[in-house]
């Protein structure tokens, strides 16, 4: 019988979509697109690198393929002392962020700053190199942030950047540890407005997810915010046993247990037994034991190393 | 069933491919809300069951979401439409053969996509969680075979008009495809930041709005007027409801992300369409609820209309909530909470569970030409379901309101966690009532087509019911 009589309707049909795509995808695309980025949405591209969710570089989502967050407290090049910097680390082969890799990402004058002061388009995948984040000051006083490739406009090389560096931060692999452990199912990376800023600390503003992939903002708040956690708990003891058994630090916390993500051997390469601990921290519960069992120290290479190293750098 | 697989078209027999998904979904039913009674289980009690990391709540959380999503309420979409879309044309399915290959299609592809996600390969999009090469599978393998289907056999068609029923299915499928293409565009094309957010969220909106929602309401306005004998009330509210949804449903996507840094005429408009979709809400609810007219002793007297009333009467606090929920005000103190844990369930184990639960037990004892086995356990299963289910939607209800509060109020984060626990555990009795009772949903089905009595020749189910 055809659609013979439902003509008009079925042109109205593809009418009504067809508009209400353009006012929900292409005009907020549009106006989202044109933002510039924040400082933060720099610092961001350059810890987490290309994609945190599956992609080629990370299929198993195991936090391969990102680049290395270093802090400096001395001059890689010269040895002479400065003021404590982050700088960021791509090793030969790690995919860059979508802002190196694409025009349209920074916006207009964070692009033109990173490509003509920062030498940014000097750097490619093969090769690698050293960035950092720098801040240009006009004539009026504003400050425009912009990827620096200090690789070419400082002669920071990969290998010096690394043996100069103060502390490693693998918070890129950690950010896919997040992703892929699912604690966004409960932790938000997105305070609200008014009384969430006394608590959780500023919410983030337009510019501050340029590049980043997936942004993780979660739905679900079953347990607080963790947008700006790193500033609230710096302690990384802290994190190691309320990661290991959350009811070690806090009874009534129904997080679960991340004590597999230490991996089979611990920092001094012994076992981990887990069902020993278990049975030592069930004497604990009990009463049997006057103090809980140790927590073990994570081996430097252990996924919970990267985790904890994104939490932390949740500033 | 997948005998038919190669066999010629003429051979299979009609209602093979509805069959194949009907059991499926019931199959993917008890599946997902034993994953979600697990998961309630570990909020409740964390430490229970630590050993299997397998089963860590962080990976299983998506798991449930999809086994219920596309095995138990698509799937039951799917095998109500390919036995309704018929029924309604006066003709045959369009092919037989290919809905038999969706179907197993189907399963592989979300046993496949399943685990995937199990073992942590994810996207990190919530309801896109899928990985793209999973989401291309999807789309060419599952949805689009099922649109092709479906829309054929409306094409082909004996009948004069199309009815109500017939203009969701072929237009909600339709907009299935492009929602899904569209909304995991992020994932094909790498697409990042607030774009990337958005999107997501574009998608989890209209995969609901433009699928769930208005295919659920699709099966009501066929059992409905099946059932009773009544003719729909009015096919003029039916185009009201129709049009409504596709204007004023596929736009608000951004009220998910009220707190989030959106350009603020994105997050106003979306929240005036969010309102706005009270239109087809009470359309439809009345369109309904009206045909009912002269006909109510049948809501307690008859199972599928038992099944099918409730979840439209389900749809009223439904909407009612997410017409307002979402406004700035109220969004503020709700959001993120376990109010829309509630409300969410409301959607999906309320009005559309019921809904389809009511098509998969008429079409399948059509289909089979057989009685259903046993009224008793059908009645026991209603009870189960919407027991569960209330003590669920409950418990989470109340939940949330104490994290509203304790958000508004900064009360300290483990407070709020103490404060819920018992609703926690309600939670988690509520989901395993679910669960429970979908095995003896699964066990009366497969009853049914075991020993179930033989249909008359000329007799349709719902008139021989009480007919022992």
């Amino acid at each position: 019988m055809g659609f013979r009589e439902y003509r008009i309707g079925s042109i109205m049909f593809g009418v009504a979509l067809s508009a209400s795509m353009v006012i929900t995808i292409y005009m907020p695309g549009l106006d989202i697109s044109s933002v510039s980025s924040t400082e933060t949405a720099l610092e961001k591209q350059l810890t987490y690198g290309n994609n945190s969710g599956f992609d080629y570089g990370d299929m198993f989502l195991h936090g391969d393929d990102k680049p290395i967050k270093v802090i400096l407290k001395k001059n890689p090049k010269t040895g002479a002392e400065m003021d404590e910097m982050a700088a960021y680390v791509f090793e030969p082969g790690t995919s860059f962020p979508s802002g190196l890799k694409h025009d349209n990402i920074l916006g207009e004058d964070v692009q033109a700053l990173s490509v003509d002061v920062g030498k940014m388009k000097d750097a490619n995948v093969k090769d690698g190199g050293v960035f950092v984040v720098s801040t240009s000051v006009n004539a009026k006083g504003v400050e425009t942030p912009y990827i620096e490739f200090a690789t070419t406009t400082r002669g920071w090389t990969i290998a010096a950047t690394l043996a100069a560096a103060d502390q490693t931060i693998l918070a890129g692999s950690g950010k896919t540890m997040f992703v892929r452990e699912g604690c966004w199912w409960c932790h938000t990376l997105l305070p609200e407005q008014t009384q969430d800023w006394q608590s959780f600390g500023r919410p983030p503003v337009l510019g501050d997810f340029n590049g980043e992939s997936p942004t993780t903002f979660g739905s679900d708040r079953k347990a607080p915010d963790l947008l700006h956690v790193g500033s609230r708990n710096s302690s990384r003891e802290w994190q190691m046993m309320h990661f290991f058994n959350p009811r070690l630090v806090q009874p009534y916390s129904i997080m679960p247990r991340y004590d597999y993500l230490w991996g089979p051997k611990d920092a001094a390469g012994n076992d981990i037994d887990l069902n020993k601990w278990d049975e030592e921290f069930e004497a604990y519960r009990v009463g049997d034991r006057v103090y809980p069992p140790d927590v073990p120290e994570y081996a430097a290479d252990s996924e919970i190393r990267y985790l904890i190293d994104f939490v932390l750098n949740l500033k | 069933m997948l005998k038919y697989l190669f066999a010629k078209e003429k051979d299979i027999p009609g209602g093979t491919a509805a069959m194949f998904f009907g059991f499926s979904c019931i199959m993917w039913f008890i599946i997902g809300t034993g994953i979600g009674s697990f998961n309630a289980a570990k909020l409740a009690f964390p430490d229970w069951f630590t050993h299997l990391y397998a089963l860590q709540f962080g990976h299983m959380r998506q798991v449930h979401v999809h086994a219920v999503i596309f095995g138990w309420i698509v799937g039951a979409f799917a095998a109500s439409a390919l036995y309704i879309v018929p029924a309604l044309g006066n003709t045959k399915l369009w092919s037989e053969k290919l809905g038999v290959w969706n179907a197993l299609l189907w399963n592989l592809g979300l046993m496949l996509g399943l685990s995937t996600l199990w073992f942590g390969m994810t996207s990190g999009r919530e309801y896109s969680d899928f990985i793209w090469p999973i989401d291309l599978y999807i789309a060419f393998f599952m949805v689009i075979p099922l649109f092709v289907n479906i829309f054929m056999s409306i094409l082909h068609r004996r009948t004069q008009g199309i009815y109500t029923t017939n203009w969701f299915f072929a237009g909600s499928f339709f907009m299935l495809i492009i929602v899904f293409l569209i909304g995991n565009l992020p994932e094909f094309f790498h697409l990042t930041g607030l774009n990337e957010a958005y999107m997501t969220w574009w998608f989890a909106h209209n995969v609901l709005g433009l699928l769930i929602t208005p295919v659920a309401a699709a099966i009501t306005y066929y059992i409905v007027p099946k059932v009773t004998g009544n003719p729909l009330y009015s096919h003029r509210v039916g185009h009201l409801h129709f049009w409504s949804i596709v204007v004023f449903y596929s736009t608000p996507a951004a009220h998910h992300l009220m707190s989030s840094p959106l350009p603020e005429w994105l997050k106003s408009f979306a929240s005036v369409e969010g309102v706005l979709i009270l239109v087809p809400a009470v359309a439809y609810v009345c369109n309904i609820l009206l045909t009912m007219q002269g006909r109510w002793s049948m809501f307690v007297e008859n199972v599928e209309i038992k099944y099918t009333i409730t979840g439209v009467l389900l749809a009223i606090p439904l909407n009612m909530q997410g017409g307002f929920q979402q406004t700035r005000a109220i969004n503020w103190y709700v959001h993120g909470t376990g109010w829309i844990v509630a409300h969410a369930h409301l959607a999906l184990l309320g009005f559309s569970t019921f809904a389809e639960a009511a098509a998969v037990y008429y079409g399948m004892q059509t289909i089979l030409r057989r009685k259903l086995y046993s009224l008793s356990l059908a009645n026991f299963h209603f009870w189960m379901l919407l027991i569960g289910f209330s003590l669920y939607w409950v418990s989470m209800t109340i939940a949330g309101l104490i994290q509203g509060a304790a958000k508004i109020y900064e009360v300290p984060y483990l407070d709020v966690v103490i404060a819920e626990h018992p609703y926690m555990i309600v939670r988690w009795i509520g989901g395993t009532m679910v669960f429970l009772g979908n095995f003896v949903w699964l066990y009366n089905m497969y009853m049914t087509a075991k020993v179930g009595e033989k249909l008359e020749d000329g007799v349709l189910p719902h008139e021989v019911a009480y007919v022992r």
